[in-house]
């Protein structure tokens, strides 16, 4: 499953700047991938509408791609861009924690400004 | 334990192993890692273990066509195979021929956020891969206790761990898994919970400064294996282990005998040397020759044709050839032809299991029939007497095994009896040679005896051992009222005795020719006697002649007479006289 698109359709609107870019590593559809990839939709949704992109890999159809991004917990969510990456384990149910993983709260409350 | 013992018989008919191909390592496991189950390696840091287990991998890949996987926590696969090329493994070509895969998995916590549920099927996912893509057989996992480092989750990490291990199991494949030393248990994480199939625990320590590597199996679930603790070394070669103390007392034995290399000697020795695959051991006090009877014994061994190797612990090579060729005795061919190899190092290098070590794989390698070690007593230096002990039943039973004939020589200290060894090793020795010097009129002479020989009527006899510049000889003691004499007391009591058989021999001399005087008085007298007698036998027999003359000639007178007087018989004209 991989799916590349931009599930909030945020292309619709010309991105500000689409710094976010955002891997979630699953395998299989399992419980907590099902879970997380709803959480990391939501927050995204809330925090980040328009600015970021999310990529799902299914490592159990592309094995080969867990060794680049040093993927060993599953599920597990990579902030590409910016720069430095950043990895967030688990189904993401937290989401304060998830911000802070992503560190997009002065973003957040930039843009809210 | 009771496990193992009770299912002895069918354990090692049962259980498949899988060869380690780590020298000794088998051995001791009788046929190496279980087969299909994991194996937890544990030990604090620097004592091998990320090096074992590579060696279990690099010896699968190239002896046992068996490709690998190994899994690092710790270093990278760039660094991985620049610290095993020192050992001659050469992973990038191994991961070229698609024999071993290196993965390297990086746990840092700082860049590692959790929220919420979560499990390690990633890994799963990278181990499987790996494994499918080479066909892998082995597995490593190379510290794998970092994950405790790198995520909090105790609780997830140990369900996990437990599911890996029992992943690992239904893939079938040989895992090697590596831990770190913990206080209270083998492992810092309690990891042997998990894997409990086979445990070996590895060492290092440092006693008295000097450091040895030990192994030991801790359990091996379904097989008998050594209890003990064997020492370990890493060299140029990988590891090896050295099962010595499996060693029993069943090596065959040799009716061969060979030659000491000082004919004098074999002569002691009922005329032919020693018995192959025996020890000798050649005691005595500093400066008393037990190198130059060792240096015979490997120069006749080359002679012969056959590889030697000496043991050195005092000399170095050099100065041991300098020094043997003052007596005579080149060992420079022998060295040049390969025959000779010459081991020279402190005692204290290392200690007595590395030395142990050492010798055993050198003596693998060169595979000689004459063994010197020289002297077996600085090993005391490296050691407690047990351990010393201990060490050189070892090395004494594995040389044995090898059939390889040994000639230690054994420094004893001039206060302490000469029959007591430093190491106490003597009731080892087959053959024991004593070098003793005997100092008497203001010189030190050596002399040599045999004190034992099991297995042959060797002589009892005291010799004086002469080191001349054509090698050792050995020459009768002057035994005799005065003891015994060695060196110029000998030589001068030879000369007392040859003056005293001089004097002897003139008065032998003169009392022969005094007889033969005697006889020639008695035997002139005797003629003169025989002179004497046969004149008077003459003169007799002349009498005797004359008389009998006389009686004829009365007896005529009477017949004449009586003719005369009765002239009327016969005509007689002849007058009787007294009528005229």
């Amino acid at each position: 499953m991989i799916d590349n698109d931009d599930a909030t359709g945020a292309t619709a609107e010309p991105p500000k700047d689409q710094a976010f870019e955002l891997r979630l590593y699953v395998a299989g559809q399992t419980a907590k991938s099902v879970k997380a990839f709803a959480n990391l939709r939501k927050i995204c949704e809330e925090h980040l509408a328009g600015q970021y992109r999310i990529e799902v890999i299914d490592l159990l159809e592309h094995p080969q791609l867990a060794e680049g991004d040093q993927i060993l917990a599953i599920p597990t969510l990579v902030r590409k861009l910016p720069e430095p990456v950043k990895k967030i384990i688990g189904d993401l149910s937290n989401t304060e924690r998830v911000l802070v993983g992503l560190d997009v709260r002065q973003v957040a409350s930039a843009r809210n400004r | 334990m009771s496990k193992t013992t009770t299912k002895r018989v069918s354990a090692n008919r049962s259980l498949p192993k899988t060869p380690s191909g780590i020298q000794g390592l088998d051995e001791i496991t009788q046929g190496g890692l279980p087969k299909g189950r994991p194996t937890l390696i544990c030990g604090s840091a620097g004592c091998g273990k990320t090096l074992f287990a590579m060696e279990f991998l690099v010896r699968g890949a190239t002896e046992y066509d068996e490709s690998g996987v190994f899994m690092a926590f710790e270093e990278t696969a760039a660094e991985l195979t620049q610290n095993v090329l020192s050992l001659g493994f050469d992973l990038a070509e191994l991961v070229a021929q698609k024999k071993l895969a290196l993965d390297y998995v990086r746990v840092e916590r700082s860049e590692i956020e959790e929220t919420g549920e979560y499990d390690l099927e990633g890994l799963f996912v990278r181990l499987g891969h790996a494994i499918d893509t080479t066909g892998a057989k082995r597995v490593v996992l190379d510290t794998i206790e970092s994950l405790f480092a790198g995520l909090s989750n105790q609780g997830i990490l140990r369900a996990e761990l437990r599911r890996l291990f029992r992943w690992l199991k239904d893939k079938g494949v040989t895992a090697v898994i590596t831990a770190e030393r913990g206080e209270g248990g083998l492992t810092r994480h309690g990891l042997e919970e998990y894997v409990s199939d086979c445990v070996i625990l590895l060492d290092h320590r440092v006693t008295e400064e000097i450091s040895t590597r030990r192994l030991r199996i801790v359990k091996y679930r379904g097989s008998v294996h050594g209890n003990n603790e064997y020492p370990f070394l890493i060299d140029e070669q990988g590891i090896s282990v050295l099962p010595v103390t499996s060693l029993g007392l069943q090596h065959g034995v040799s009716g061969e005998r060979i030659s000491s290399g000082i004919p004098r000697l074999d002569t002691m020795l009922t005329g032919q040397g020693y018995y192959r695959g025996s020890s000798v051991l050649v005691s005595g006090t500093a400066g008393s020759g037990k190198t130059s009877v060792a240096a015979h014994f490997v120069d006749s061994a080359c002679r012969r044709g056959e590889r030697a190797m000496y043991f050195a612990f005092e000399e170095s090579q050099a100065q041991l050839v300098r020094n043997m060729r003052s007596i005579g005795i080149d060992l420079e061919p022998w060295i040049k032809s390969n025959l000779l190899r010459f081991h020279a190092t402190r005692p204290t290098l290392y200690g007595l299991e590395m030395h142990l070590a050492t010798i055993h794989k050198m003596v693998n390698e060169f595979d000689p029939r004459a063994v010197v070690i020289d002297p077996l007593s600085n090993f005391a230096s490296a050691g407690t007497t047990t351990e010393v002990k201990s060490m050189l039943m070892r090395l004494l039973d594995y040389l044995k095994s090898k059939q390889v004939t040994a000639v230690f020589t054994d420094l004893t200290s001039g206060g302490s009896p000469t029959e007591l060894t430093n190491v106490g090793v003597s009731s080892l020795m087959d053959t024991w040679l004593l070098l003793r010097d005997i100092e008497s009129g203001g010189e030190r002479n050596r002399s040599m005896y045999i004190l034992k020989s099991r297995g042959m009527a060797h002589s009892n006899q005291l010799r004086e051992f002469l080191l001349t510049d054509h090698g050792v000889e050995l020459a009768d003691v002057y035994l005799g009222p005065a003891g015994v004499l060695t060196g110029s007391a000998r030589l001068a009591q030879e000369s007392r005795e040859k003056a005293e058989g001089l004097i002897r021999k003139e008065e032998i001399e003169s009392k022969q020719r005094e007889l033969d005087r005697q006889r020639q008085a008695l035997e002139s007298q005797i003629a003169a006697m025989r002179a004497e007698f046969q004149a008077k036998e003459e003169e007799l027999s002349r009498t005797i002649a004359q008389q009998k003359a006389q009686q004829a000639q009365l007896a005529q007178d009477r017949v004449a007479m009586g003719h005369s007087r009765k002239s009327d018989s016969d005509g007689d004209k002849t007058p009787s006289s007294p009528k005229t």
